[in-house]
């Protein structure tokens, strides 16, 4: 079970994005999915992430702890989100994040913006975005932060997502 | 049993809640005021760490009308407010048990190993994630978390590695294992039989806290009644079986992690313990057979004084509930006893040598508080588990404080301090408050059922966040003070050789254990747990055939079922 987002009513007006702006021209809410992989039970960053996301206006679903890449990949596309904020801390990052990043591209979903928060060595980083990780959040970061980089690096939101003409 | 409590004082609340005297008025219109107007204060309010507000100043007229022997009695004396031992540290110092485990069984033996030639005096086991979640080494949901938080342990095997050439009759061990404790904790005690040691006369502590599971560090498995069975199992057993072992160490130390004011932390662990000693009380043992065994486990977070004032809390409010609510007789059931581990979440991974000085901190609060046990963090500890020289210098810590600081010559040093005396009633009234509106709730189960608990400590934390966001709260290298450091300290890094060691390590075992006997006691245990029969006896059965945790957990698992935490609204 998650949160569940309020309707949305897509206006087939054109929408353009200002790429680095505070603000996203769109006709519906950045949607985000906040997921715990692995068997790492320590929830408190992820959920104080999900209510900033939302208190900043964005559409969060939190999956809930110890979800395989898999279902992360699988809620994904489901609830058709724009980024998905990965929470982990318990060291399995090397693994788990290739292996989701791995599923989304299978699934055409390589534009979805994933960013990881939690306990992840500098020397990690370079491989994780080589990977598909857009940004590594590590202790310290401000959810402020997060909200700047998603608002400014999530894809042009329109009312037809690419994937959908295939 | 007595529902409702009332603070022990009839004192009045804050300063700002009553009125001041003539002379108070006097010296505030023609001292302060001028003082004030001249060089304002930094700050509108003053608070504690947990927002509890701080007066500019505390004088003996907070305290009016306390009284010594009901609030706080000596050292050793009901209700324990100064202290559980006339003589404290004068007699032992603190426990010094480092948290240890990493790797293999054969890596965590070596660094236990060397903690205990660097001087610290009991045992601390960390076993890493599949171990606590009950999986084995080469289950599909271990890949890439084997010996990565703690030491992997998937069998008796692994236990003897890991026990190997320690002195059980004579050292005590933690074992911070919740879910499968009863488990791990057969598997310590089948080593300890095979090596020759007494039952009896082996002291140590599994943590088996399933109640804060649910509430914060969620490593559950079964549902919250299963759950309890096994933890009433395990202390019935030890009870009768092994009595000198604390069978439960009741946490606050997670609850804080996750985000709880100190209150929240002191409430929710004492009612969880309420709620334990309700649960044993259920099968027919006297609550003085039992009570005396109960342990407890608290955070130390920056606040010197608050923290300080939560353990003094701590003891007070624990020998009230044992003797009045639960009628408890012998003194040793009213007892607070606990280990303290200093704050991991206030760690920065900028900065990290500034970690030493929070630490610093946060032991003494513990020893000026009267912990029996304690554990330092490592200043790497934002970034991985400690290596060892990171280990050696909190250990150190812990020695300069005892043998250099001063701290251990008088019990309870801080007593009598008008803000320390005012902030333990403070923290004793707030602590009983959430006692009444959780039993209006119907106790603590009832009241993680309706999540409330769990609430708090969100709410707690997610202001605190937005504290530090606004600069309410500074945190000395990350929102003030920052630099752009060279900030790569050596870090340990665990080695995926010890997944495939693991992992072959159990085809092994597999293959050279009898497996007619593991496959019977499997299924006896099955059985079993079908009954309201102890399950200690069958697990033990299983543990000396060589069943592996993951297949004792799983057989559990097909009879208790698995748990769903509710949805986060």
């Amino acid at each position: 079970m998650e949160w569940h987002s309020e309707a949305v009513v897509l206006v087939p007006i054109s929408v353009f994005t200002i790429h680095n702006s505070q603000f996203l021209m769109s006709q519906r809410r950045i949607r985000v999915l906040v997921a715990k992989p692995g068997l790492d039970g320590h929830d408190r960053g992820a959920k104080i992430v999900a209510r900033a996301l939302r208190d900043a206006g964005m559409e969060v679903i939190y999956t809930g702890l110890r979800q395989t890449p898999a279902q992360i990949a699988t809620a994904a596309l489901q609830e058709d989100v724009d980024a998905i904020g990965v929470s982990i801390l318990s060291g399995a990052h090397n693994t788990i994040l290739p292996r989701i990043c791995e599923l989304l591209r299978a699934q055409g979903m390589q534009d979805v913006l994933v960013l990881v928060g939690g306990i992840i060595p500098d020397e990690d980083i370079p491989g994780l975005k080589q990977a598909g990780v857009a940004e590594v959040f590590q202790p310290g970061a401000s959810t402020q932060d997060i909200v700047n980089f998603i608002r400014a690096h999530v894809r042009t939101v329109t009312s037809d997502p690419p994937w959908r003409d295939e | 049993m007595q529902k409702g409590h009332k603070a022990t004082t009839e004192l009045e609340t804050t300063r700002a809640g009553r009125q001041p005297s003539p002379a108070e008025q006097r010296w505030e219109k023609e001292v302060l005021k001028p003082a004030l107007e001249k060089s304002r204060e930094r700050h509108e309010v003053f608070t504690t760490l947990s927002d509890v507000p701080v007066e500019r100043l505390y004088t003996p007229a907070d305290l009016a009308g306390f009284d010594y022997a009901r609030e706080l009695g000596d050292p050793g004396e009901y209700p324990y407010t100064r202290g559980i031992h006339q003589t404290m540290y004068r007699g032992k110092t603190w426990t010094m048990r480092q948290f240890s485990g990493f790797g293999a069984p054969e890596d965590t033996n070596q660094r236990l190993r060397y903690l205990l030639e660097q001087g610290q005096t009991g045992l601390s086991i960390a076993f890493d994630l599949p171990t606590l979640m009950g999986y084995d080494s080469d289950h599909a949901l271990a890949e890439g978390e084997v010996g990565k938080c703690g030491v992997a342990v998937s069998s008796l095997a692994d236990m003897e590695t890991l026990l190997a050439g320690l002195p059980l009759e004579e050292i005590t061990t933690s074992m911070t294992i919740n879910s499968p404790a009863a488990i791990i904790w057969a598997m310590y005690l089948v080593v300890a039989e095979k090596n020759g040691a007494d039952w009896k006369k082996i002291s140590g502590t599994i943590q088996n806290d399933i109640l804060k599971e649910y509430i914060a560090q969620k490593e559950y498995i079964y549902p919250p009644a299963p759950s309890l069975r096994l933890v009433v199992d395990s202390i019935v057993f030890a009870i009768r079986q092994a009595p000198r072992w604390n069978p439960i160490s009741i946490s606050g130390y997670h609850i804080r992690e996750a985000g709880s004011t100190a209150v929240q932390e002191l409430a929710f662990t004492l009612r969880d313990g309420i709620e334990y000693v309700e649960w044993v009380a259920r099968t027919g043992m006297k609550v003085d057979e039992f009570a005396p065994r109960l342990s407890f486990f608290f955070n130390a977070h920056n606040d010197l004084f608050e923290e300080i004032a939560k353990y003094r809390a701590a003891r007070k409010i624990w020998a009230r509930v044992m003797r009045e609510r639960f009628g408890a007789q012998d003194p040793r059931s009213w007892l607070c006893r606990f280990h303290t581990q200093t704050a991991g979440c206030s760690l920065t991974a900028q900065q990290p040598y500034n970690n030493v000085v929070r630490t610093t901190i946060q032991a003494l609060a513990a020893v000026l508080g009267g912990t029996q046990s304690l554990h330092t963090n490592s200043l790497d500890e934002a970034w991985a588990l400690p290596t060892q020289e990171a280990v050696t210098l909190a250990l150190r810590t812990q020695q300069v404080l005892a043998h250099e600081s001063g701290a251990t010559s008088t019990a309870d040093p801080l007593g009598g301090s008008y803000f320390l005396e005012k902030l333990t009633l403070e923290t004793e009234r707030a602590c009983l408050e959430y006692f009444d509106k959780i039993d209006a709730l119907g106790g603590m189960v009832a009241a993680i059922e309706k999540g409330f608990p769990q609430k708090e400590i969100h709410d707690a934390a997610y202001a605190y966040q937005q504290e530090i966001e606004r600069k309410d709260k500074i945190i000395v290298g990350v929102n003030d003070f920052v630099t752009e450091e060279n900030r790569s300290i050596p870090i340990l890094v665990i080695d995926e050789n010890v997944a495939r060691q693991q992992r072959q390590n159990l085809a092994e075992l597999r293959k050279q254990r009898d497996h007619a006997r593991a496959q019977s006691a499997l299924e006896a245990l099955g059985s079993a747990a079908d009954t309201d029969r102890n399950l200690m006896p069958y697990i033990l059965e299983c543990v000396r055939a060589y069943a592996t945790l993951g297949e004792m957990c799983d057989v559990l698992r097909r009879v208790f079922g698995t748990y769903q935490e509710p949805a986060f609204r």
